[in-house]
């Protein structure tokens, strides 16, 4: 591709986005399936702190850190299905060969993928933060910058995964579908989600303190049960993202060329 | 000299050990109608997925208003658009939402007054704010070709744009690609196995079989090459390989 391949065009950023957006706003089961599971964990883990909080002891603080990690957990997972989902609407409606004979650039698709994510996210989670403050005392904003730090990089993760899910689909067909809903789900164990690092095995340890997420959550429990902010875990994080995302824009562009090599989209949706 | 709309040169593409199109060379001049016909499986579709950039050719080129479409696609696709029955439009988009969308991806400008005049010459009115996915054929066809035409493109590309149209709807289609072509003088190709169509549309017709051009020329020059009545013919003697082209003086008498 020439160097005009990566000029910009708002215009056609906030095409997309727009396009999204219609789709969204025209779709009830799809915007209640942003805010149903969100909603019902919440409910579920809320009670549980509940439960737990009666007892005098350490306990609740540890359920004060499950609820926090299950909404930032949300936050990777939804990061990643509202970029993907977006992405898979046009496979969907075989839409895609429209797009991809458009002036649209593949740096501008993904940034209004990108945008959408946060949308969607936004959509979901913010409702039953407010839950969870109403319902249940649970103040997840009451995080403040740390928020805004652990939320940044999760979503840098999400995208970055999402950026290599949308290259499998368009090398695959939608055959590869099944990966964009299963492949964050391997991070739940080894990002050590509800528990320390400390937790794994040795060996295992190092592989986890690969993940950005990793940080996150052990930067969320320094928080949570210890009032410190840790800094140096949120620039390991970002330091790490900026990997991921390298990886995920590279096996993306790579995984573009190789569907157009294959004809992918002459048989889109197969 | 005039830089052609398409060029192809030993354009060439393969599947794994399939060759879908064999080092083929061509060049259409810019403002024609041209046909590419022959039979499933001949190589067109590939070929038009090369020339949209769709589909990276295994060796040669491709040239549209002299950009190689495999290394600088952009520089031309704004001037380019495509429509086939076999690419869809979002379903749950309106027909209005769809032509904005796509309006602002091609950079036009007045979206809305385009939009309006697109929906006036191709009948859309009456149905302009219902979602894509509730439409007859005829209507989705109506919307899709639009859609190719939201942007003026200087090329049109089309593969079967009649397919599964009531005789009526198709004429219409036919007659307002004509008026297109003749106030634009844009270039269309189209991919058809309506005979009768290509008939009608075409300056050229340009024949495929097996991923190779058998044959290349005016509707009446394959006539008179095949000795045949219409163009029907003359696709099957070529597709079944059951009669050569006429030596050129017993098919100019």
């Amino acid at each position: 591709m020439s160097e005009t391949a990566i000029a910009l065009s708002p215009q056609r950023i906030g095409a997309m986005v727009l396009r999204h957006w219609y789709l969204l706003r025209s779709s009830w089961p799809r915007l209640l399936e942003l805010i149903y599971w969100p909603a019902v964990q919440m409910v579920m883990w809320g009670f549980l702190q509940i439960g737990v909080a009666a007892k005098p002891g350490a306990l609740a603080t540890t359920v004060s850190t499950f609820l926090a990690a299950f909404l930032l957990w949300d936050i990777l997972f939804r990061g990643q299905l509202g970029y993907t989902m977006s992405f898979l609407e046009e496979m969907w409606s075989r839409n895609m060969p429209n797009l991809m004979i458009s002036p649209l650039r593949p740096v501008e698709f993904v940034i209004a993928l990108m945008v959408m994510s946060i949308v969607r996210l936004a959509v979901g989670l913010v409702p039953v933060t407010i839950m969870a403050m109403i319902f249940f005392g649970y103040n997840f904003w009451g995080l403040g910058f740390a928020l805004a730090a652990f939320f940044a990089n999760l979503l840098l993760t999400s995208w970055a995964v999402g950026m290599f899910c949308s290259g499998l689909v368009l090398r695959n067909g939608l055959g590869a579908e099944g990966l964009a809903w299963s492949l964050m789900f391997i991070l739940l164990p080894l990002a050590c989600v509800y528990y320390p690092v400390s937790t794994l095995p040795d060996w295992l340890q190092p592989v986890a303190w690969a993940l950005p997420p990793t940080a996150v959550f052990e930067g969320m429990r320094a928080l949570v049960i210890e009032q410190t902010f840790r800094l140096d875990l949120m620039l390991w994080a970002l330091g790490l993202n900026f990997l991921w995302i390298t990886a995920g824009a590279v096996s993306l562009a790579w995984l573009l060329g190789e569907a157009r090599k294959a004809g992918s989209f002459l048989q889109i949706g197969e | 000299m005039t830089i052609p709309a398409i060029e192809g040169q030993k354009l060439c593409k393969k599947y794994g050990d399939t060759l879908a199109v064999n080092e083929i060379d061509f060049s259409i001049a810019a403002g024609s109608i041209i046909g590419l016909l022959g039979g499933n499986g001949a190589g067109k579709t590939t070929t038009i997925g090369m020339i949209m950039s769709l589909v990276t050719p295994t060796s040669g080129s491709v040239r549209v208003f002299g950009a190689d479409m495999s290394k600088e696609p952009y520089r031309v696709l704004h001037r380019m658009n495509f429509e086939s029955p076999y690419v869809d439009l979002p379903h749950r988009l309106t027909v209005r939402q769809n032509l904005k969308v796509f309006g602002m991806l091609y950079g036009v400008a007045g979206i809305d007054e385009r939009i309006s005049s697109l929906a006036s010459d191709l009948a859309l009115t009456e149905f302009i704010d219902r979602p894509a996915g509730k439409l007859s054929a005829g209507q989705k066809t109506r919307v899709a070709l639009a859609k190719s035409l939201v942007n003026d493109p200087d090329l049109l590309v089309l593969d079967e744009p009649t397919a599964s149209l009531d005789p009526d709807t198709a004429d219409w289609i036919r007659g307002h690609l004509e008026r297109y072509q003749s106030r634009k003088n844009a270039t269309i190709l189209l991919a058809s196995h309506n005979m009768g169509e290509v008939e009608r549309l075409c300056d050229r017709v340009i024949m495929m079989k097996r991923g190779d051009i058998v044959d290349d020329g005016s509707p009446s020059q394959l006539l008179a090459r095949y000795g045949r009545q219409n163009l029907e013919e003359v696709f099957l003697d070529v597709a079944r390989g059951r009669r050569e082209p006429l030596p050129e003086k017993e098919a100019a008498s």
